[in-house]
């Protein structure tokens, strides 16, 4: 059990990127019920928008000054891919029944997947990330890299940049206003268009500073990290309480947690050696799920969900 | 509650999904299917024409092993009908595609097995392939060498762990080593010649990775070592932060692997980022220069057994360097080509006894004759000495031990496998 310090820090990196993906999963879902399953491709495509970002700057150029350069090459690559699939993929489906827009979710993660494993030079295999050299910061036996750094101090900053963005803002007023009744805020005179755009913006934002993190913490990015990534974070959303930004990040942390506890302990359960290692982290992570939404259907710090028929 | 009731629905997809994302997307890479050259190795017409079948994935994504493949048996037939190796007869070949899909790769052995002049094949790439093709070949006693099968079970059946070894098909034959001897080799050089005691060991859980770590760890507890730890992997993880914990915890000095280079470079690269600074050690699977730009600089010490010795070291492989570069094909011979060659030259010289113990001229069963012989074939081949054990394997055990220094794969050890 002396590992238990790394463990948990393993499964907070890993929670706190799950909660930065989950909350474009979330916000979108507040906001017009949708699953958005191409969001795990807006996060992937965040990724490669950063690493182009950084092949353009001249060659040398240090990665602390490249760094900022590289999120906002992310940012745009995100924001502009997951913008144009809402005007052009789920706009003129908003009236549609509910599973055509899920549909042609899924159908857009597999097109933009395919798009850049076609047509990203290289793309079709992994593609190295810049990384920070240096030796872990190590306190014993408990490490901790200093790629990851750059996660722990974003992931927090990401949550307070959007509490205060909802909580003081006009556009994040109207944003509440928008989840909790949309025609009366249509006429309130808020413009829900613009509102469900900001929202896909935003999420598409979190998710290519995931994607950096991503980026920096694993050292590669490739076509496909986005599928098993976005399916975690949105089961994060849902275990955090759809709809509740807050729930998002909540619900990564419990998540990334329980597959790291999962993958270092269950083997050690008498009888459940077959039953434990990194294979079965997706297993407990499900079980995990399961249990909760039986004893808390709306989600650990969800409440609206149930009562919007 | 029609809303909860969708929740709950795209719930279970995802949770399918993620489950069954396990092993689903293994390694697209690029697929650049090229047919190079004609497919005849031509010749006069006067004397009798003998077909060498092949079957590889010659398009997909494992097309560039493939080609390898298929070049260097074409390459094989046009040196025997230069040098006129079989006097009167002319060889050529008949290449089939079989996408390294079993169901394909079936439809191939039976149109193979139907081709008038077809008295050998070589392939499949696949053990999975290989596995539907077996029985066609058998039953037509149509020989079939693969230059690249290593599952145990082709040649020595199910059993073969508990030492209940029973030949499958008599038509089986291969040119490649099987994981029972990589795995053991990897074992003996870890505890003789690197002194490491405690291993951990990680698989992929697919046939070829668990296959090899679990020969891989039984050995090498017979050898007097530890495995310290047994863990496995989804391939297409990314994250591998907990199992290095777990790694560093347990006081490893080495890791061994069973699977392949696209889980195995960020694994290793994890595993020292996470405090476990020992070797990662893994099969055939991970030889490959991508292994190396996946692990992020960390690779560097990492091993890695491979079947043979570098094809381009061998004096008798230089001449058949020299004669594909001459050749001109668009593809590398890749990691089995010199194995193909091998492969195609026992099934000529098969052909050649045959005729020569008919009197010198083409015996009218040449396929029945070839099999006979094919087991007796003895001769010096671009991978070392070629020859067949009685279950059809090859008596070539020989494995190389490959290190990572300075960025690229260099040569540590070559052996030879004595059991």
């Amino acid at each position: 059990m002396h590992e238990l310090p790394q463990n948990l820090a393993n499964g907070l990196m890993l929670g706190l990127m799950y909660g930065l993906i989950a909350i474009g999963y979330t916000m979108v879902y507040g906001i017009v019920q949708l699953i958005n399953f191409a969001h795990g491709e807006i996060f992937m495509i965040g990724g490669f928008g950063a690493l182009t970002a950084y092949a353009a700057l001249p060659h040398g150029t240090s990665l602390w000054l490249a760094l900022p350069v590289m999120i906002l090459g992310g940012v745009i690559a995100s924001v502009l891919t997951a913008t144009a699939a809402e005007r052009f993929a789920y706009r003129p489906l908003r009236t549609a029944p509910r599973l055509a827009p899920l549909i042609t979710a899924i159908g857009l993660s597999i097109a933009l997947q395919q798009v850049v494993w076609a047509f990203y030079p290289g793309g079709k295999k992994a593609l190295s990330f810049p990384q920070f050299g240096g030796d872990p910061i190590g306190l014993g036996s408990f490490h901790l890299q200093r790629n990851d750094l750059f996660l722990l101090v974003a992931a927090p900053l990401c949550m307070l940049v959007l509490a205060a963005f909802v909580r003081l803002t006009r556009t994040g007023r109207a944003m509440q206003a928008t989840a909790q009744d949309p025609d009366t805020a249509k006429l309130m005179g808020i413009d829900t268009d613009r509102i469900i755009v900001v929202a896909f913006a935003l999420g598409a934002a979190f998710a290519a500073v995931a994607a950096v993190a991503h980026g920096l913490r694993y050292g590669q990015v490739d076509f496909t990290m986005g599928f098993l990534a976005g399916l975690k974070a949105f089961t994060a959303a849902v275990l955090g309480g759809i709809g509740n930004v807050y729930g998002a990040m909540l619900g990564g942390l419990v998540l990334g947690v329980a597959e790291s506890m999962a993958t270092a302990y269950v083997q050690d359960v008498p009888g459940m050696h077959q039953l434990g290692g990194g294979a079965w982290a997706n297993v407990w992570a499900f079980v995990l799920l399961i249990v909760v939404l039986l004893v808390r259907p709306q989600g650990l710090l969800g409440e609206r969900v149930a009562d919007r028929v | 509650m029609r809303k909860s009731s969708l929740l709950v629905v795209t719930i279970a997809v995802t949770a399918a999904l993620t489950l069954s994302a396990c092993g689903s997307r293994g390694g697209k890479s690029d697929s650049g299917a090229d047919n190079a050259g004609a497919s005849n190795g031509g010749g006069n017409s006067s004397s009798t024409k003998v077909v060498i079948g092949i079957d590889a994935p010659i398009s997909g994504s494992l097309s560039a092993l493939g080609l390898g493949i298929r070049n260097s048996v074409e390459l094989a037939a046009k040196q025997a009908n230069a040098k006129n190796y079989v006097p009167g007869v002319t060889f050529s070949i008949e290449a089939k595609d079989d996408q390294a899909n079993p169901t394909t790769g079936k439809q191939n052995a039976t149109a193979l097995v139907d081709t008038k002049g077809v008295v050998g094949v070589v392939g499949p790439l696949n053990s999975s392939v290989s596995l539907t093709m077996q029985k066609v070949f058998d039953d037509a006693k149509l020989a079939q060498i693969s230059p690249a099968n290593t599952s145990p079970d082709l040649s020595l059946g199910p059993d073969w762990g508990s030492g209940k070894f029973a030949r499958q098909y008599q038509s089986y034959f291969r040119t490649a080593t099987t994981d029972v001897v990589q795995g053991k080799f990897a074992a003996q050089y870890l505890y003789n010649d690197a002194k490491k005691t405690k291993v951990y060991v990680i698989d992929d859980k697919k046939t070829y990775g668990a296959g090899l770590a679990s020969i891989f760890a039984d050995e090498f507890k017979r050898l007097g070592g530890t495995v310290v730890g047994t863990d496995h992997i989804n391939p297409g993880d990314k994250d591998f932060s907990a199992i290095a914990t777990k790694v560093a915890g347990a006081g490893a000095d080495s890791v061994y692997y069973g699977g392949e280079y696209p889980d195995a470079g960020p694994l290793s690269d994890q595993l020292k980022k996470g405090g476990a600074k020992v070797p990662l050690f893994g099969g055939d699977g991970i030889y490959d220069p991508e292994f190396v730009k996946l692990a992020n600089g960390n690779g560097e010490g990492d091993l890695a057994t491979s079947v043979g010795v570098p094809v381009e070291e061998l004096d008798s492989a230089k001449e058949f360097v020299a004669n594909y570069t001459a050749a001109n094909y668009k593809d590398p011979y890749a990691a089995y080509g010199g194995y193909s060659y091998d492969a195609a030259w026992a099934i000529i010289e098969a052909v050649k006894a045959a005729v020569e113990h008919n009197g010198g001229k083409v015996p009218a069963d040449l396929r029945t004759q070839v099999l006979a012989e094919l087991g007796k074939v003895k001769f010096t081949g671009v991978t070392g000495p070629v020859a067949f054990d009685e279950y059809g394997d090859t008596t070539n055990k020989q494995l190389t031990v490959y290190s990572v220094q300075s960025g690229a794969w260099k040569k540590v050890k070559s052996g030879t496998y004595s059991g």
